[in-house]
């Protein structure tokens, strides 16, 4: 008892350091080596993937342009009650006749006109139409001149746009994004039923999504099983095959669709000379979505089918012998013993392939005609067509969100740790 | 700890001996200049950059094909202010958003560009309506119809009427995918006279006519996105009647023979050209290649590759025979007087202000 009192608390090593600290030194150091190894690839991944995707993030709220540049008349705006039906007094007329000159000399009245023509068409050519007359409104009224130059200045929505836009942040983006918008009053209502596409390409690209993965598996499966359980020189074989298209250029794999399953295209020649069907009946199987899924459903099969193949050839051929050896049929032994074995690869093919699919934009383009093309194709659009980017970032945001909500879901369900890619 | 210094000495002479070869490369300027690639590209390369280099020695023009996203690209670079591009190719009502977002430079014609020879000043020597803001013109192209020849017996398509007459002329018909010009084909087609087009479309019954209009071919209708599916489609015999741009159907007829005759009734006018970005780094030099690039010869010149015609009035008499198939380009310009009896040009000011809202509406109408 009384030794133990005696020895320190503390073991040291040889230089007399206490053992902890130098442990824990040692395991720093290797620590931060290891950080080092990894920094460039999390810088990597830092510039192109996480900035960019706050960045589009941030754009869907973002609204400093029209304060920014209507800064005179919009402070002036605040104190203007929208409710009463009335104009705004003249001092905000006149504000806004200088915040028009000084944005026509630095070109960016123009800006907010596009801006808030995302609300309320109309507003990019009034924008451009006053900016040019602007400079000639010497002195007041500024109210009538104002309204001499483009009448809508005397209608009282205009201003109440331009004050509900005012605000550094909006949510317009995200109300477009989900076919709503604000009414005149300020309050939230339905965009009207002819201009309503966005919950419904969601919804059907999810629906996609989830049967071009469905399909994938069922016909994953097989081959993979094939692969997995010929002699090496034949799957080497097959596998090559599997390769060959993933190895070609998308654009190639899918023309050649087209070139195949148009109405004058291979196959429906085919249906005809064969006598299956007429001439004037033949089968619309492109620029439709069963183009859409045909195409992707073959470009995406490779990704499922190697993830699939990896688990698959991990399992030893003795598990089926032996559990028929214990009284299994064929088919209970597969059900029972070879399919639960695989589910790390189903679970890893099918991540895969619908995260893919979710957000695939050329194929569906290029073949899915009018009832194919998904939410992405409008991403694209909005990205590269009509400068809208905010709108773009408000359906990419929500896009992320649904699959980062399935992804949980997944986890929940089958277990992130059960997934395996090789 | 030694060789890696050693290493890295090296990298820094390997470094600066590159850095040497460019300040010395810097000596000549180098012009990025942005277009559509493929055969348009080839056109310009011809007609304007190869004399023009040829004549300053100093300049280096270098090609880049990305107008198709001109616009977003160019935003891009503006934001992060690293405007790498010289001179941008771009369509006229892309052009007017480049200039309301303020990524083009305005300009003066008289001042920028060349006169005709005969000494007209450049603003009037250009088509009216052609010379906005930014934008620099170049050539006017049009979207109009193409059909095949062996489709029908009897009669061929020859207005626009027939285009929308299913009875008459049964058949697929292949269209561009977006609102702007089928709404127009659709009025016209319906009887709207063609001075009231942008009047009835500004009112919502106008446009419930036109979607109503096209409602009567929609099943008969496939889409297209890229400007070369439409003749693609008549080829296959996918399509009998399609809308395409004129220099793909003569491309299409006169190149590759197919079976294809066009229709010009209500071709719809565009205008593609110049827009110089805003903060390039090279402004003063760009100025001078546009002055040549779009002066009354080399204008004309271009038509010599493609079957699109120049924009500047003293260019017209000046287009000749097409470089490689010898035929006489002026029959094939959507310009010719023969051709252009009823033309639309796009009121671009009316589409700045509804692409957004009827874009949504056309797809929701595609999806129903």
């Amino acid at each position: 008892m009384a030794q133990v009192e005696a020895a320190p608390g503390i073991m040291t090593t040889a230089d007399g350091q206490p053992l902890k600290l130098s442990l824990q030194r040692a395991l720093r150091r290797s620590k931060i080596r290891a950080m080092l190894l990894v920094a460039p690839l999390f810088l990597f991944i830092l510039v192109t993937f996480l900035l960019p995707i706050l960045d589009m993030t941030f754009r869907s709220v973002e609204n400093q342009l029209v304060s920014e540049i209507l800064h005179r008349s919009v402070p002036l705006l605040q104190q203007w009650d929208e409710k009463t039906g009335d104009l705004p007094p003249e001092d905000v007329f006149q504000a806004m006749v200088e915040d028009f000159k000084e944005g026509r000399e630095n070109r960016t009245i123009g800006r907010v006109g596009t801006r808030l023509n995302y609300e309320v068409a109309g507003m990019s050519s009034l924008f451009r139409s006053t900016a040019r007359k602007a400079r000639r409104i010497k002195e007041g009224p500024y109210t009538d001149a104002l309204i001499k130059a483009n009448k809508r200045w005397g209608d009282v929505e205009t201003w109440r746009l331009i004050k509900r836009e005012s605000g550094t942040i909006t949510l317009s983006y995200y109300l477009a994004a989900v076919d709503l918008r604000f009414g005149s009053d300020g309050s939230v209502q339905a965009q009207p039923e002819n201009r309503q596409i966005y919950v419904k390409l969601f919804v059907r690209t999810l629906w996609l999504s989830t049967l071009i993965t469905a399909l994938c598996l069922v016909l994953g499966y097989p081959i993979s099983y094939l692969l997995a359980t010929l002699p090496t020189r034949t799957s080497n074989m097959l596998m090559i095959l599997v390769l060959l298209p993933f190895w070609t250029s998308l654009l190639v794999r899918t023309t050649s669709w087209i070139v195949l399953l148009q109405q004058e295209g291979v196959i429906n020649d085919l249906l005809v000379w064969v006598g299956i069907i007429a001439d004037d009946a033949r089968i619309r199987m492109i620029h439709n979505q069963a183009g859409t899924i045909i195409a992707m459903t073959h470009i995406l099969l490779p990704f499922m089918v190697l993830p699939l193949y990896s688990v698959m050839k991990t399992i030893p051929p003795s598990y089926m012998r032996a559990a028929m050896s214990l009284g299994a049929n064929p088919f209970t032994a597969f059900m029972r013993v070879y399919v639960p074995n695989t589910v790390a690869g189903i679970g890893a093919g099918g991540i895969l392939v619908f995260i893919i699919a979710i957000g695939y934009y050329i194929t569906p383009a290029l073949v899915g005609g009018t009832s194919g093309t998904l939410i992405s194709n409008f991403i694209a659009y909005h990205m590269q067509v009509s400068l809208n980017w905010g709108l773009a970032g408000a359906l990419g945001a929500i896009l992320l969100a649904i699959v980062l909500i399935l992804y949980l879901l997944y986890d929940k369900i089958v277990g992130i740790d059960n997934m395996k890619l090789g | 700890m030694k060789d890696v210094l050693k290493y890295s000495s090296f990298a820094f002479a390997g470094a600066a001996a590159f850095g040497l070869a460019a300040t010395t490369a810097l000596a000549e300027t180098d012009l990025v200049v942005v277009s559509w690639g493929g055969a348009y590209s080839a056109s310009q390369q011809k007609a304007y950059h190869e004399p023009y280099m040829a004549k300053n020695p100093g300049i280096r023009i270098l090609n880049d094909d990305s107008s198709s996203e001109g616009l977003a690209k160019l935003r891009a670079q503006t934001e992060a202010g690293n405007v790498t591009w010289d001179l941008v190719d771009m369509v006229a009502s892309d052009a007017i958003v480049a200039c309301d977002e303020g990524l083009a430079l305005e300009y003066d014609p008289d001042e920028l560009l060349a006169a005709a020879p005969d000494g007209t000043p450049a603003s009037q020597d250009f088509v009216e309506g052609s010379l906005m803001d930014c934008f620099i013109p170049q050539i006017v192209y049009s979207t109009t119809f193409g059909y095949r020849t062996d489709a029908f017996e009897g009669d061929q398509p020859s207005s626009i009427k027939d285009i929308f007459d299913i009875e008459k002329f049964p058949g697929k018909r292949s269209l561009e995918k977006k609102p702007i010009g089928n709404l127009e084909w659709a009025l016209l087609a319906d009887g709207v006279p063609v001075d009231n087009i942008y009047d009835v479309l500004s009112t919502p019954e106008g446009v419930d006519r036109a979607f109503a209009k096209l409602d009567t071919i929609k099943d008969h209708t496939i889409w297209w996105v890229k400007g070369a599916v439409p003749t693609q489609h008549l080829a296959d015999g996918e399509a009998v009647i399609a809308s395409a741009y004129n220099g793909r159907l003569f491309a299409a007829i006169e190149e590759e023979k197919q079976p294809i005759a066009m229709m010009w009734e209500w071709q719809v006018f565009d205008l593609d050209g110049w827009v110089i970005p805003k903060g390039g780094k090279n402004i003063e030099e760009v100025k001078k290649l546009v002055y040549f690039a779009t002066d009354t010869q080399r204008l004309a010149d271009q038509a010599k590759y493609i079957s699109y015609g120049p924009t500047r009035k003293s260019s017209a008499p000046l287009v000749g025979k097409h470089a490689e198939l010898g035929i006489d380009m002026a029959p094939h310009m959507p310009t010719d007087p023969k051709n252009a009896a009823k033309t639309l040009l796009f009121n671009y000011e009316w589409w700045a202000d509804h692409r957004a809202e009827l874009d949504e509406r056309f797809q929701a109408w595609l999806a129903q």
